[in-house]
């Protein structure tokens, strides 16, 4: 490893191993150079990479450590160190005179300012023998969800300890979120090891008492390294400080550690990400392979619709190959023509993965807007965006004692196992075994934000084992009797903005035109179905999500549904939407200013929720979200309910519903 | 790449392979998405991937160049020779308000003219044709607040970048789903370095443009920085008289902010080789980085690339 620190280049010793000693370029000798290049672009050519992931808190050297690495490795060029030179005396806390190697790595403005690290951030830096990138992620507790973004796409952690102060609560947080991930490798970097006097037994025990926790989760392989990061002993070079430990170096063990071997080994899977179609001539399936081998003429199973064809090409802009293998992103041209789109998968079929709709999950919260139960997020999983609901929260773990913990909803960090039911059944294989075909993301339907990331541990049951009873006499015979469209007019709007008189004129219309109707009132149906909900925003969801489905029945059976709920939130009267077919959901906007209602106050709940009688109340204490795009909006403040109703019966007979 | 014989990917196979699944992603999950196409080394590899990605389709999008009127001549000559011989939807923009006003790296210098005529020209380009994505190839170790950024990059409808509102991005997926206005901007270079670029360039023979070959070219010296006199607009100092010197540039933007260095490397090998040896890095020869510590977090916030 000495020879490394003999010249200052962008790829560590392997310059070195190829070329001259000499770091000046020689213009004279371009033969040579060009000799030398086309040597050394060879060797680079087999190297492979490795993806770690640092933890650790701030005051553990994180940074440092990685500093240290970037420095070893000679990464640092010259005007980037005659910078951090610079920020050292503004913002350095090793004194003006010592290099702070941390500052190379907090990339934030604000943290430079506040020194600590707040987000993710990836390093770069190669050996003859590999490329690395590093994700460099925060300590505290608050920033688990960066910790759990980084961990995503990393082969293996280096986890860092305090000598002086061994494993810490937080060394078992990050533990269990590197297991919780499926990371097999973890190092132990005991860090620090100058203040401990370099003191075998202090590294020791703490490795015994890591060791032993490790085992608990599961971890498979620990390493266990004394380091001091600031001073460099045991990063790249061996420590004459402590003859007593013959391991490898933290940087030999990365160049050497073997990762992600398995999934070549495991059933081939490849999402369609993108269906691919230059001419009438040719049809292929763009995707990356996320596990296994594929050859030209292996029989595929394309799911979720269970059809089954031969391979006939596998293309790409570089010729065609006769196998591909996991992490290759690839076109396959297949035999016959079925219909595949972006979503499926294709798979080896004689080992296929599952196909279900409800789910055994482990959920990360990364929203300061709590996960409530029932409520309907988009999942991203494979290539697919599916509607979906956490239906149940089983517990909660705290993370840094690993005990469960009952709770109605989950906040910002949380980590829960719980149960996941998706809009329709897609193809995929548990976490443990695949994490491309077992990992997915909740996206908020109304901000598009990533709210949280989860795992499947296990379907509940194979949607293939569940059938739809098909009847004979279905929605469309129900309704034709009737001489109408089925529908759900749903009336929303504030407490007192005249849901409830507008729908029952309508419905009064509507049963003089000899239509078949049927009204839900929010108030009417808390009293029987919904008695047992109260208004916290987890009852209100159940409450929308129960009358949702009723709804739902009702227009099976061909009924006109008139409901009259407040519904305060957008994300349940999408799911409302998403459950019935296309044009059977009117979303209809009872738009009066929160003035009016509370002038009008039917039912005196406004006085009480001003007094601060009512908690939650919708317009006070509670938010209502409008509605952005309402089949209709009644500008209810001003004209008469006669008026009103006779708008919504427009509508319907513009739509044909009547 | 052809893969090796043990099932194993180098670590440039793996970075294509990333590449062009973050590419497809975009193609599937945007309506209208363009590729920002800068004529640098890092756009012509960008360029290389999008056309493996959707082989034997051509990319289902245009690319873009936003020109400020200050680019090299031998720059605008090779985009659109490039653009012609692939058969590629070129669409060039010029921020015609800031022509119009005269603007330029000489006349308002280049905090000014950088924001005129490259950041607001870019957000009036993509107001303009209404894109929803937009590929970058900025990588992250080029600088310091672009190895937080993510992937699949989020902007407000103003285009706005907030770095402590970032979605968080896990495993391969990537949520591109925006409102009415906002959009993406998409980087599926993250993970490369400047070296992994060069050998990339080198294993594949993709073209670049010539300026980052060394040649006799007319340069002048201000402040340290040898700027080449591309064209007539270039106003000289009393007494400055540009010299030939065998020169060339590391990385490519508008010539009056674009410092060259000597160098006798006339080939791809000679240069990646003089690379490997560089005591500088390369964003050093980019006369708008060197104003403030947090200036390029800054300037992407505005919008800025």
């Amino acid at each position: 490893m000495a020879s490394e620190r003999e010249d200052t280049t962008d790829t560590g010793s392997s310059a070195s191993d190829v070329m001259a000693p000499d770091t000046s370029p020689a213009p004279h000798q371009e033969n040579d150079s060009a000799a030398q290049i086309a040597a050394y672009l060879k060797s680079q050519e087999d190297k492979d990479l490795l993806r770690f992931l640092t933890c650790g808190s701030v005051d553990d050297g994180k940074s440092t450590l990685i500093g240290r690495l970037l420095y070893d490795c000679q990464l640092l060029f010259e005007d980037q160190l005659a910078a951090l030179n610079n920020d050292s005396g503004r913002y350095g806390t090793q004194g003006p005179d010592e290099l702070d190697l941390a500052l190379l790595v907090d990339g934030l403005a604000a943290e430079r300012e506040q020194g600590i690290t707040i987000d993710v951030a990836y390093r770069f830096f190669t050996t003859d023998k590999r490329k690395f990138v590093v994700a460099d992620t925060p300590g505290h507790e608050q920033y688990t969800r960066n910790m759990v973004t980084g961990a995503s796409t990393t082969d293996l952690a280096v986890l860092l300890v305090d000598a002086r102060k061994g494993v810490l609560t937080q060394t078992r947080r990050h533990s269990y979120l590197v297991s919780l991930l499926g990371i097999r490798q973890v190092v132990l970097a005991v860090n620090k090891m100058d203040l401990v006097d370099w003191d075998q037994s202090t590294f020791e025990s703490i490795a015994a008492e890591y060791r032993t926790f490790a085992g608990r989760l599961g971890i498979e392989h620990v390493t266990c390294i004394p380091v001091s990061a600031l001073k460099g002993d045991n990063i790249s070079q061996s420590s004459t400080h402590m003859p007593w430990y013959d391991g490898p170096t933290l940087l030999e063990y990365l160049e050497q550690v073997k990762v992600g071997q398995d999934v070549t080994d495991r059933p081939f899977r490849m999402a369609v990400q993108w269906v691919n179609r230059p001419n009438l001539d040719f049809r292929g399936f763009s995707g990356t392979i996320a596990s296994g081998t594929v050859k030209r003429g292996d029989e595929i199973v394309v799911l979720p619709s269970a059809k089954t064809t031969t391979v006939k090409r596998i293309v790409t802009m570089d010729g065609e190959l006769d196998r591909a293998f996991a992490g290759q992103a690839v076109t396959l041209v297949l035999d016959e023509e079925i219909d595949i789109s972006r979503g499926d998968v294709i798979a080896a079929a004689e080992h296929r993965p599952g196909v279900a709709d409800q789910f055994s999950v482990h959920v990360v919260w990364m929203s300061e807007q709590a996960l409530l139960p029932e409520r309907s997020y988009l999942v991203h999983t494979g290539s697919s965006f599916v509607g979906g609901r956490v239906t149940r929260i089983k517990h909660t773990v705290n993370v840094n004692t690993l005990e469960a913990l009952a709770a109605s909803h989950l906040e910002l960090n949380d980590v829960a196992i719980g149960d996941l039911h998706l809009d329709r059944p897609v193809p995929f294989d548990p976490y443990a075994e695949n994490p491309q075909m077992g990992s997915f993301i909740l996206v908020d339907r109304m901000t598009n934000a990533t709210v949280g990331a989860g795992m499947i541990d296990f379907a509940l049951r194979r949607s293939t084992n569940v059938h739809w009873h098909a009847t004979k006499v279905d929605k469309r015979v129900r309704a034709a009797a009737k001489g109408q469209a089925p529908c759900v007019l749903w009336f929303t709007g504030l407490s007192g903005a005249g849901k409830s008189v507008v729908s029952d004129l309508v419905e009064q219309r509507l049963n003089a035109m000899g239509k078949h109707t049927m009204l839900l009132d929010g108030d009417n149906v808390r009293h029987g179905l919904n008695r047992d909900l109260g208004f916290t925003d987890e009852d209100r969801v159940e409450n929308i999500r129960r009358v949702s489905e009723v709804s739902k029945l009702m227009v099976d059976a061909g009924l006109i549904v008139l409901v009259s709920f407040i519904s305060p939130f957008r994300s349940e009267r999408q799911m409302a939407r998403d459950m019935l077919d296309d044009g059977e959901f009117l979303e209809i906007f009872v738009d009066t200013p929160l003035e009016v209602c509370e002038a009008r106050d039917p039912k005196g709940l406004y006085k009480r929720a001003r007094a601060g009688e009512i908690p939650n109340f919708t317009g006070i204490g509670s938010p209502y979200e409008p509605p952005e795009n309402p089949e209709l909006r009644l500008e209810a403040g001003e004209r008469e309910a006669e008026q009103l109703a006779k708008d919504v019966v427009d509508m319907l007979a513009q739509r044909g519903v009547i | 790449m052809t893969a090796l014989t043990a099932e194993r990917l180098t670590h440039l196979e793996r970075l294509e392979a990333e590449s062009i699944h973050i590419m497809r992603e975009v193609a599937a999950q945007f309506r209208n998405p363009v590729m920002m196409y800068s004529i640098g080394k890092d756009s012509s590899v960008m360029l290389h991937l999008a056309l493996k990605a959707f082989y034997p389709s051509k990319p289902p999008f245009p690319l873009l160049h936003v020109d400020t009127t200050w680019k090299f001549r031998e720059m605008v000559e090779f985009r659109d020779r490039r653009a012609r011989e692939l058969g590629l939807d070129l669409i060039v923009h010029i921020n015609e308000e800031g022509v119009r006003q005269g603007v330029g790296p000489f006349t308002h210098g280049s905090a000014v003219h950088t924001d005129v005529m490259k950041t607001q020209s870019l957000k009036q380009a993509l107001d303009k044709y209404g894109f929803d994505a937009a590929f970058g190839g900025a990588r992250r170790d080029e600088e310091k607040s672009r190895a937080k950024e993510r992937v699949f990059s989020f902007r407000t409808a103003t285009h706005r970048w907030d770095p402590k509102n970032q979605r968080p991005e896990l495993w391969n997926l990537y949520n591109g789903r925006i409102g009415k206005g906002e959009s993406i901007r998409v980087f599926p270079l993250s993970n490369w370095t400047e070296l992994d670029i060069w050998q990339y360039i080198y294993l594949n023979d993709i073209p670049v443009v010539p300026l980052y070959f060394a040649k006799k070219r007319p340069v002048v010296e201000r402040d340290g920085t040898l700027i080449m006199v591309d064209d007539e607009r270039m106003p000289l100092e009393p007494g400055e008289t540009p010299e030939y010197r065998q020169v060339r540039f590391r990385t490519l933007g508008c010539y009056p902010l674009t410092g060259a260095i000597e160098s006798d490397a006339t080939t791809l090998p000679e240069v990646i080789l003089e690379m490997l040896l560089a005591k500088t890095s390369e964003r050093q020869g980019r006369v708008i980085d060197q104003d403030q510590a947090a200036s390029m977090e800054a300037k992407k916030q505005e919008g800025y690339f």
